[in-house]
């Protein structure tokens, strides 16, 4: 009997523990755009908990050698953060990545930290970016590559 | 000064000599494949003195009232994308609004003949705009290119007073829109950095250069000055040429001729 209740209450235990964990990865996934390429990853360049709290210092770490170096390669790219993080519109226009709605702007706005890289860097993937092969892939499946394309050739910025 | 330099060489003498031998080693060992991993790695790899880019302008080949060059600048580093704020009159604007290349007209008052050139960032060996700058945002890259890191400046333009070419802009109103390769804020000053996002991704010209040759004036010449083999060194070899205030000593990166 005792040993039913055990049973019963672990089984329980489990269960919580199960809804728990579901409820944090949709906490995690909470300012992920639906539609963007980040939404079918499970981890962006470094895990989660890693990426929320450190990857202000990744960006500018990596801007130092990129600026003055000319390293181009690094994994810590904010081109990398709008090219897969981007949310299209009905219409299939890129969204500002540091609208209050998307992916930058809604935490940034939801923790009070002024977002100002935007103010100089480009908020939608253009011209400029060379796209990696799985951002290619990941456009294709949101059938906006033609724009895409017809922006390239266009010398479009925007 | 002569110890301090001294000390400072024993210092790194040890170093030096591991590196050598490691150095000798792998070239005797495997020669092609360096070469091949160089290529491919030229991206991820800093970039090295050496390097030094820079241009020849043949102004003989200039034509007075193209601006292809311009406009294909304007194109490629998004300073087309500038619109003046709002009210405000189209003289001033003119003014105002960012360029990194003009093109110049000189006359020579007792002949009556006239030049027509070009003017951007020198690309100085010695940079006045770097020596005046408080913050460190005036830089020069291994490979000779003089360029603003935005993140440290802080919009005094000191530099635009050093400069002795009024090579350099400064952005007086809120971008929107930029292009990805060329980040631009309302702030700071900027002026030609010889593309460097074409540079980093190996690519063999600049923009200017490219709308030059589609003019057919092939008047200005992109490439390597410490390469004595690169077309720009054997033009130079061939060509007078002159760098632009040469009382100044600052040793230009972008050299003239026929002025």
């Amino acid at each position: 009997m005792a040993n039913a209740a055990f049973t019963a209450r672990c089984v329980a235990a489990g269960l919580l523990w199960m809804i728990i964990q579901s409820v944090q990865a949709d906490d995690v996934k909470r300012y992920v755009v639906e539609g963007s390429r980040a939404a079918g990853l499970s981890a962006c360049v470094e895990p989660t908990e890693l990426m929320r709290r450190q990857h202000m210092t990744f960006i500018k770490h990596q801007r130092i050698s990129t600026v003055h170096e000319g390293v181009r390669t690094g994994k810590y790219s904010l081109s990398g953060c709008v090219a897969c993080h981007i949310s299209y519109d009905a219409q299939q226009n890129a969204r500002p990545i540091n609208q209050p709605d998307q992916f930058c702007g809604a935490c940034h706005a939801y923790a009070a930290v002024n977002l100002n890289c935007f103010d100089c860097h480009a908020s939608v993937p253009n011209a400029g970016t060379p796209l990696t092969a799985t951002a290619i892939a990941a456009h294709q499946k949101a059938g906006v590559t033609e724009r895409i394309q017809s922006q390239t050739a266009a010398g479009e910025g925007h | 000064m002569k110890d301090d330099h001294q000390a400072i060489t024993d210092g790194i003498d040890q170093g030096r000599r591991y590196f050598l031998i490691a150095g000798a080693t792998a070239a005797a060992v495997a020669p092609a494949v360096l070469l091949q991993t160089v290529t491919a790695a030229s991206q991820a790899t800093p970039v090295t003195s050496d390097v030094r880019w820079g241009l020849l302008i043949d102004t003989a080949k200039c034509m007075e009232g193209c601006t292809a060059c311009i406009d294909a600048c304007c194109h490629e580093n998004g300073l087309d994308l500038q619109r003046p704020p709002g009210g405000e009159a189209t003289s001033k604007w003119a003014g105002q609004q960012a360029v990194w290349m003009r093109k110049i007209k000189l006359q020579d008052n007792q002949t009556g003949r006239v030049t027509s050139l070009p003017m951007m960032c020198q690309h100085c060996e010695e940079p006045p705009c770097m020596d005046v700058c408080p913050t460190g945002a005036s830089f020069k890259r291994a490979d000779g290119i003089v360029m603003v890191d935005r993140h440290l400046c802080i919009g005094c333009r000191y530099c635009m007073m050093a400069c002795p070419y009024k090579a350099r802009s400064f952005i007086h109103q809120e971008m929107h829109g930029q292009l990805t390769r060329v980040p631009r804020g309302k702030g700071c000053v900027e002026s030609c950095n010889l593309c460097v996002h074409r540079r980093d991704h190996g690519e063999d010209s600049t923009a200017c250069v490219d709308a030059c040759a589609a003019e057919g004036h092939h008047a200005i010449i992109f490439g390597d000055l410490k390469n004595p083999e690169s077309r720009i060194s054997q033009t130079l070899r061939e060509l007078p040429s002159r760098q632009i205030r040469e009382d100044l000593t600052l040793n230009t990166g972008v050299r003239y001729s026929g002025v």
